[in-house]
């Protein structure tokens, strides 16, 4: 699925496209708020869907080579983060819909877990 | 090649920092053309051990040995040590306080993440002094991950 697809079905806000925005294929997805459990348990290339906002979230993206963030619930990251993920070319989606909403609709849509 | 040897201080509850080290090491693996598998072990054990660090330690130090057959990840800190480590590794446990939760951390899955992603996993502490972590990565496979 690509990244236009995702935030199709999502009724998301494109807040960040990265260069390599077209080519990003995503296959999995993981709904957390809490870090060590996103470290736990991604293993593939997932994107991700949180509430979190802050900075330190970038550092688990680097390591686990997070193709793309969803900000779920109309969270907004801050200038900082925004900042940090365009050096990084992390593309970034906000949807309004809750976690688990967003989850079960990207889940219908071909995701997996 | 050669060993190559990365020493890195890690600073109490400097989260802007935190996670720096094993950013570079795994762009050192990728660079190295290592599998991916073993590159996102490395990434996420050197990460949770700098993250230990920062949360519960006055501070220490992180060292990644990268070698032909294998990677040690040495996590060193100063601070309260562990009581008890059994209760530690249990998923879930944990003693982060509430404002370090509220960052997303303080899972209970740090220890055993690492234990996870590593084929050799043994821990050391003190009460008082500080607790040592050391972690063997094998890059010929022999994973003991579930």
């Amino acid at each position: 699925m690509n990244l236009d697809r995702v935030a199709n079905v999502l009724n998301a806000e494109i807040l960040l496209k990265s260069a390599n925005w077209e080519h990003v294929d995503v296959e999995y997805a993981c709904g957390s708020d809490l870090i060590s459990d996103v470290l736990a348990f991604v293993k593939n290339k997932t994107i991700l869907l949180t509430g979190l906002t802050n900075t330190q979230l970038i550092k688990t993206v680097q390591v686990l080579d997070i193709p793309a963030i969803v900000f779920v619930r109309g969270k907004r990251p801050s200038e900082e983060f925004i900042e940090a993920a365009k050096q990084i070319g992390l593309p970034i989606l906000l949807t309004n819909y809750t976690m688990y909403v967003a989850c079960g609709l990207l889940y219908k849509a071909g995701l997996k877990g | 090649m050669p060993n190559i040897k990365y020493v890195y201080e890690i600073k109490s509850r400097d989260f802007m920092s935190a996670g720096d080290a094993s950013a570079y090491i795994k762009s050192v693996l990728k660079k190295l053309g290592l599998d991916h598998e073993i590159i996102r072990r490395v990434a996420v054990a050197a990460y949770e051990a700098e993250l230990n660090i920062a949360i519960h330690s006055v501070g220490g130090v992180l060292t990644v040995e990268i070698t032909p057959d294998y990677i040690d990840i040495i996590g060193e800190d100063r601070g309260p040590g562990i009581e008890d480590i059994a209760l530690a590794m249990q998923e879930g446990f944990s003693t982060a306080p509430e404002e370090i939760r509220e960052m997303g951390f303080g899972a209970g899955m740090g220890l055993p993440n690492m234990k996870k992603c590593s084929d050799e996993f043994r821990i050391h502490s003190e009460l008082g002094k500080g607790t040592k972590i050391f972690m063997r990565i094998y890059i010929g496979g022999g994973s003991n991950e579930q």
